[in-house]
């Protein structure tokens, strides 16, 4: 089996997500070659081919471009499968990908079990194997999924690539993430408020057992997006990744950007009514309660301490 | 200006799920059932595009069974102007590619300067049909957005990157963009905007007329993920549990102490 590894660049920084990338390469026991829109100056530790675009020509995003430079290499490679991140890279190039290869794209893939494509469905709740009907795959990479036990080592044999097409859509820069006052990746204790507080003034029951337990208080995004909370308090993908010595994650039912965001905790406390929810999956402790009633106890009786 | 947007009915993501017999998708029965989040938010931002230009018709696509009209009927007393309702009874066996040739096959003919999708459906979560459907109408696209403003046939938009960062994109329409999460803030519908919404055109479209593609893929096996196991589940009296997790916590960590 031969496939193509799609690495990325962002923010003048090769992503660490490439390492993945390698395990899964080598899960599949497939020869495979990079493919990289970045810089000479940040390569990954890879022993193999690299295509290497230029991303002072081609910018770091071009999704139209930077699909014109990778279907070059394809072609030129003939792989059986193309391998993306499940990241805002890897889910907006790969289907444009697999369009123009009229190839089935498999996306948010966890694992691979006797060739069986397996994904996650209804936020990790339930899984299925895919099977695929075309020659060629795309496929992207849950964050995560897999990795490797040591650092990939290995200088790329680089091989620069250009094209002549030109994108339709304009990249205007970078804005940053919001900077706040909160580093949550210091704190010892973080107790997390989710969808399951119900309304705004439940965060602070939430925010009164982080105080009792010293900690900070984080939350979910469905809980900043409502505006519940700021987005600085945002554990997950797209806010802060964490790993404290006490996780207590209130009424989280565990989608894969919120526990990639806080699996590494060293104890996980999940309080929850829902017995299956996926936050189960990573938690030590898993409480079925309501926090109405369950948290301002809790508080008080450790309060009394 | 002609506005689209495409949404899907899901199952209430904390619903009791069991495995359908024949083994491949989700029992349908007694499932809770609301618009896909994403989706919520690519109404709004249809919706108030529309305010925003007034000379504007928006229509809003679900496919599936009778069940999707009533997900179809909130979008329409969000402000929708139409409903296009792909009945499909079997929408769950289909696959993105098939959903996104769909969609394009409908919309192909019809000039729409802008389509708006959710980034993704909490059920299949594939990420994939906004992005197809642009690639087989040749529009350019801008997947997850967090931020759209539109003016003289240009937009403005801000994409969300990993650690909360965005990239600035901008682009001249025809254009499709796909919705994440935090775009908006999705309206509730007013009991008269409910009553207006019924009087709202709702048409019907048999799917085997959109339907010209053929399926890459196919779900061999629906199943609940392998409990890792390991973790204590604690139930009963609140009380009890206040104790006891209490009681865990001095044991297993450091922060009582």
């Amino acid at each position: 089996m031969k496939i193509v590894l799609v690495a990325e660049y962002r923010d003048g920084k090769l992503l660490g997500s490439v390492n993945e990338l390698i395990a899964f390469a080598g899960k599949m026991a497939a020869d495979s070659v990079m493919f990289l829109v970045g810089s000479e100056s940040a390569l990954p530790a890879y022993e193999g081919k690299l295509y290497l675009g230029d991303v002072g020509v081609c910018g770091e995003f071009n999704p139209e471009v930077h699909k014109a430079l990778l279907l070059d290499v394809i072609a030129r490679e003939q792989p059986d499968m193309i391998v993306f991140s499940h990241s805002s890279y890897g889910w907006d190039l790969a289907p444009r990908v697999a369009y123009a290869l009229k190839a089935a794209q498999v996306s948010e893939l966890v694992d691979v079990v006797d060739g069986a494509l397996v994904v996650p469905v209804c936020n990790g709740k339930l899984r299925r194997n895919v099977q695929v009907k075309t020659g060629k795959t795309v496929v992207t990479l849950q964050a995560g999924a897999f990795g490797l036990a040591e650092a990939p080592t290995g200088t790329p044999a680089v091989e620069k690539i250009t094209t002549v097409s030109a994108g339709r859509l304009e990249f205007g820069g970078y804005e940053a993430a919001e900077q706040g006052g909160v580093d949550l990746t210091k704190a010892e204790v973080i107790v997390s408020a989710g969808r399951g507080v119900g309304k705004p003034e439940n965060v602070a029951m939430i925010a009164a057992l982080a105080k009792a337990l010293k900690g900070e208080y984080g939350a979910s995004r469905p809980v900043v997006d409502s505006g519940w909370a700021e987005h600085k308090r945002q554990v997950g993908t797209t806010g802060q990744s964490v790993a404290p010595k006490l996780y207590v994650a209130c009424g989280i039912s565990g989608a894969i950007q919120h526990l990639a965001g806080m699996k590494k905790s060293e104890f996980i406390v999940a309080i929850n009514t829902d017995k299956d929810a996926p936050i189960g999956e990573v938690a030590d402790v898993l409480v079925v309660a309501d926090l109405k009633q369950f948290v301002p106890l809790l508080t008080e009786k450790i309060q009394a301490l | 200006m002609k506005i689209l947007v495409c949404i899907k009915q899901v199952p209430d993501m904390e619903s009791k799920f069991k495995i359908a017999a024949g083994g491949t998708w989700y029992d349908p029965a007694d499932l809770a059932w609301r618009m896909n989040e994403y989706d919520e938010y690519a109404v709004e931002q249809a919706v108030q595009l529309k305010e925003q230009v007034k000379e504007a018709d928006l229509t809003v696509l679900c496919i599936g069974s009778e069940r999707v009209k009533e997900t179809m009927k909130k979008a329409l007393a969000m402000g929708c102007d139409r409903g296009a309702h792909v009945a499909d009874d079997n929408a769950a066996g289909k696959e993105p590619f098939e959903i996104a040739g769909i969609i394009a096959e409908y919309a192909r003919d019809k000039q729409f300067d802008l389509i708006f999708t959710g980034m993704q459906s909490q059920d299949r979560g594939s990420a994939q049909v906004g992005v197809l459907v642009a690639e087989m109408l040749s529009l350019p696209c801008i997947t997850t957005i967090v931020h759209f403003a539109y003016a003289d046939g240009r937009i403005e938009v801000k994409r969300e990157l990993e650690g909360g960062m965005k990239a600035l994109i901008k682009a001249k329409t025809p254009t499709l963009v796909t919705c994440q999460l935090g775009l908006n803030t999705p309206r509730y519908p007013t009991l008269p905007n409910i009553m207006k919404a019924k009087k709202k055109e709702l048409v019907s479209i048999p799917v085997q007329d959109l339907l010209k593609v053929e399926a890459r893929q196919e779900t061999a096996k629906m199943y609940f993920p392998e409990k890792k196991g390991g973790g204590l589940v604690l139930e009963g009296d609140v009380g009890q549990l206040a104790d006891r997790l209490i009681q865990i916590l001095k044991e297993k960590t450091g922060v009582l102490a």
